[in-house]
């Protein structure tokens, strides 16, 4: 029973701190990698006695975003603006963070190692009800950034807190149609079981994966969590043009770390749910228990310990290219309009979410069971 | 659930809503509210009602609490200032709520009330049970709430809505005399 | 081990609060947070008596209180803006139009 739970507490917090390693990659790319795509420089300044200059190294800006930023932001003045609420004014950032925080831990991220003669099961909290988790911390993440806004006595934070509080309630019910077709496909709400009924094949060689069953819950979701994240294209509670920054406005030092570390985690999160759900989770391709089954017919056996690893590093190579991919949408698409956001939310997405219901539940009827 | 948790959830609900009750700004009322909300959520999940402590969590917690407070935001409501209400009216209510409760308690209190608990079916609190109560002995409830819903979602869009042009005229005159009054 | 009587009188003691809150404040929307107080201090007994005695019965009466609780804090909270436009004040000492 302990032993259980030290195992269980390990894994959160393993989770936890890959959300968060993920989230700094995530600005990392947002410097350089955006600079890579828009076909400029990105940070270079920063650099540690000219080292990597004189040795002949491309700048990699690593020193740049990841010593030199965080230093500087965690040693700023923070400040509390005048006639501000003090208490909300430092409650709200992580009120934001902690949602987003604690659902990295339902996540599954392999199946079962089996260590010194004991099998532990790779995802660090194992409920059964584990999709009606996500959609209430989802949520309560509402709430950080209705207080960021309301608690800085200003009329442009406000503003964006109401923004950004109307854009997250509207995606909200987008993203629970998605979840909700998904749910019907898979006939459980437990997300380590989902995953594993995506093992195995079609055709004998078509993995099973949830995309090439729910192609429009793909599209629905990923609009859906991008703008649950507030990224481009759906940022406009921190447009930049317009409202300074938004929501975190009166924020500075640590605090505006917290909420944009919410920002990039939040968007770690829904890459996450997205492998989960549609790509297969931690399964490899042709990959069981006991090795390889590849198409062709030949079988190639495979240690346990090695097929436990595999699934890990599958995960996490699966979530990183779905950031990716989300990184790129960031820097190509303009930002909506918020007449636009709300059209496309309400008059767009619920719309498509309800016909994929109806589209889903009458193919299981018919098709008598689940997938 | 552990007895423990219990008493810690226990305090916790009672304490926020004690908070509800007393607090001067509305915006703390609301987060104490919401804390209430959640720790009763906890404790529904505890006796194993999972899906509706999850319901909970998602229709009070992110949907009824968020329009909560975008109406405190619309009504620009601040800290209440000096001493509001009779004090007759406070002494003879907490008379009153504490011999209620006293009652309450008295009736619930003794082991009267125990009832033989062997433990609960595999299953139960899972989403199937609960549908499958839900469709076929409460069916015609069901439907009825979803004409509720409907219902309530015009009437609320009615109500709050400004409904003719020349009211549209006459508030945005209104702002504009008052913004000239404090220039 | 969690016995009925505590869930009971947990849930009697925030519905007391409630009726506390309801009965001392006079800002509408906080006699409106103690109206929800109640509704979720006997959501609370539902479940507790529901699970005590087996059925699921009270998770589906809990069900929709909560989605009857929704729909009345809409229209209450609609009726609260039509009344402050008007009245310019959310103070329930204020709105004497109806008293005799």
């Amino acid at each position: 029973m302990t032993i259980e739970l030290i195992v269980g507490a390990i894994e959160a917090i393993l989770m936890i701190l890959i959300g968060l390693h993920l989230a700094v990659f995530l600005l990392y790319f947002e410097r350089k990698g955006s600079a890579l795509i828009q076909d400029r420089v990105g940070a270079n300044r920063a650099s540690f006695t000219g080292l990597g200059k004189r040795l002949g190294l491309p700048n990699l800006g690593i020193i740049n975003t990841l010593i030199a930023d965080p230093i500087k932001l965690f040693t700023k003045e923070d400040f509390v603006p005048e006639g501000a609420d003090h208490f909300l004014h430092g409650l709200a950032p992580f009120v934001a963070l902690f949602p987003v925080l604690i659902t990295f831990v339902v996540i599954p991220f392999g199946d079962t190692i089996t260590l010194g003669g004991r099998t532990f099961g790779l995802q660090a909290a194992n409920l059964n009800a584990a999709a009606l988790y996500l959609l209430a911390t989802i949520g309560i993440g509402v709430y950080g950034v209705a207080l960021g806004g309301w608690a800085s006595n200003n009329r442009w934070a406000l503003l964006g807190g109401i923004r950004a509080t109307a854009q997250m309630i509207s995606y909200e019910i987008a993203m629970g149609l998605a979840i909700i077709a998904i749910i019907m496909t898979y006939g459980s709400l437990d997300l380590q079981e989902m995953v594993r009924m995506q093992g195995g094949v079609w055709f004998g060689w078509l993995p099973r994966w949830g995309i090439f069953v729910q192609p429009l819950a793909f599209i629905l979701l990923l609009t859906a969590g991008i703008a649950e994240s507030k990224r481009v294209p759906f940022d406009l509670p921190e447009g930049e043009s317009e409202l300074i920054l938004g929501y975190m406005l009166e924020y500075s030092g640590g605090k505006q770390a917290a909420f944009m570390l919410t920002d990039l985690a939040e968007q770690a999160l829904v890459a996450m749910l997205l492998v989960t759900f549609f790509f297969g989770g931690w399964q490899v391709p042709w990959l069981y228990r006991d090795g390889f089954h590849l198409p062709g017919g030949a079988i190639v056996a495979i240690a346990p310990l090695l097929v436990s690893i595999a699934g890990i590093v599958a995960f996490l190579v699966k979530v990183v290219m779905v950031c990716l991919f989300m990184g790129l949408i960031r820097w190509t698409l303009p930002r909506f309009r918020y007449d636009q956001l709300m059209k496309l939310g309400w008059k767009i997405l619920v719309p498509l979410g309800l016909a994929n219901i109806l589209i889903t539940a009458f193919i299981v009827v018919v098709s008598g069971g689940a997938h | 659930m552990p007895i423990a948790l219990f008493w810690f959830l226990a305090a916790v609900s009672v304490i926020s809503a004690l908070g509800v009750v007393l607090q001067r700004n509305p915006i703390h009322c609301l987060l104490a509210l919401i804390v209430t909300l959640l720790a009763i959520a906890v404790m529904f999940i505890g006796e194993d009602a999972v899906v509706v402590g999850f319901l909970q969590a998602i229709v009070y917690g992110g949907a009824i609490m968020v329009l909560f407070l975008f109406v405190i935001w619309l009504l620009n409501l601040g800290v209440e200032v000096g001493p509001s209400g009779h004090l007759a009216l406070k002494l003879f209510g907490t008379i009153a709520v504490a011999a209620m409760t006293a009652e309450l308690m008295a009736f619930v209190l003794p082991p009267h009330l125990q009832v033989k608990f062997a433990g609960h079916a595999a299953g139960y609190g899972s989403i199937d049970s609960l549908s499958q109560t839900l469709f076929s002995e409460y069916l015609v409830a069901f439907e009825v709430t979803s004409v509720l819903l409907l219902v309530a979602v015009v009437g609320a869009v009615a109500l709050a809505r400004r409904s003719s042009a020349a009211e549209i005229e006459q508030h945005a005159a209104d702002t504009a005399r008052k913004a000239q009054r404090v220039s | 081990m969690v016995t009925l009587p505590y869930l009971m009188a947990l849930s009697a003691a925030i519905f007391a609060i409630g009726v506390l809150g309801f009965l001392t404040r006079r800002n509408i929307l906080v006699m409106f947070m103690s109206v929800e107080l109640m509704l979720n201090a006997v959501n609370l007994a539902f479940i507790a008596l529901g699970s005590r005695l087996g059925t699921m019965d009270g998770q589906v009466i809990v069900f929709f209180v909560m989605t009857v609780a929704a729909a009345e804090a809409a229209v209450g909270l609609a009726i609260i803006i039509s009344i402050f436009r008007g009245r310019e004040t959310v103070h329930a000492d204020d709105l004497t139009m109806l008293r005799w």
